[in-house]
């Protein structure tokens, strides 16, 4: 009977906090995710479009390159601690862009320096990029290989 | 010009779809990630990101969907050349610059930076 009535108790307080947690504002969340994401793939086509003419490489390798910088520039800001600013508003305009992908390395590696170059600093890099890298590798290997089957 | 608006556009629709899984439903960041980089995969495996990419340049490439669209691309392109090989070497072969710039620019900053203290 007791424990009943803790049940019926602990679906009360469940009901509660999940009425009285804050609700995300989609709104304001979302314009802010499409206008940082759209201004760092903006600078993206930017550095891309120098890199092609000024360079003359080829469109894949300006794309590669730009990559590049962009890694660079997303790991340099996080450094910095400015990329973190970003993203309070951001959200997944900071998130989503290849620059948050560095920002996921260097983060951590960041954070667990006290625990040493080997686990801290690179065995932490890629707690976050790992399981991207994991799952982007495999499933290219799967697409790969049904290529070859019926292609 | 006209290039740099789609970009902006299509950057920003990616981001926006990712906003509205992190605060719709109980995914994190890291969930969100894993999903794009396989949905570009399975994208480009099925003809639909290609035509993204044209049309929305940077846009496309770099948010992270992207990545899996050069991971695919690479895969399929390995096994025109090199047969089922191909499958293997093809995806990482086309996406080695930017995920060796990650390792080696991710180790980098981290050792020269150290976390700012949160206000």
């Amino acid at each position: 009977m007791a424990k009943r009535n803790q049940t019926t108790e602990n679906k009360k307080y469940q009901e509660y906090v999940e009425k009285n947690a804050p609700k995300p504002n989609y709104l304001k969340n979302c314009i802010w995710a499409f206008l940082i994401g759209g201004l760092i793939s903006t600078f993206g086509q930017f550095v891309h479009n120098q890199i092609e003419s000024r360079m003359g490489l080829s469109h894949l390798d300006a794309t590669n390159a730009t990559i590049l910088v962009m890694i660079f520039l997303g790991a340099l800001l996080t450094g910095l601690g400015v990329y973190d600013l970003i993203g309070k508003r951001a959200g997944a305009g900071s998130i989503v862009p290849i620059t948050g992908f560095a920002n996921s390395i260097v983060s951590p590696a960041m954070e667990f320096k006290r625990e040493g170059f080997i686990f801290g600093v690179a065995g932490r890099m890629f707690s976050l990029a790992g399981p991207v890298l994991v799952y982007g590798i495999t499933s290219s290997v799967i697409v790969g290989i049904i290529y070859y089957l019926i292609g | 010009m006209a290039g740099y608006i789609s970009a902006f556009f299509i950057g920003g629709v990616i981001c926006v779809i990712g906003q509205l899984l992190m605060d719709g439903t109980k995914l994190t960041p890291a969930h969100v990630l894993v999903l794009f980089v396989t949905a570009g995969v399975v994208l480009t495996a099925i003809g639909v990101y290609e035509p993204l990419v044209k049309f929305g340049g940077a846009g496309a490439t770099i948010p992270l969907p992207g990545f899996g669209y050069s991971l695919a691309k690479g895969a399929m392109e390995g096994v025109k050349e090199d047969g089922l090989l191909g499958a293997f070497i093809g995806g990482v072969r086309a996406t080695s610059g930017g995920i060796t710039a990650a390792v080696v620019f991710g180790y980098l900053m981290a050792v020269l930076f150290n976390p700012k203290t949160k206000p």
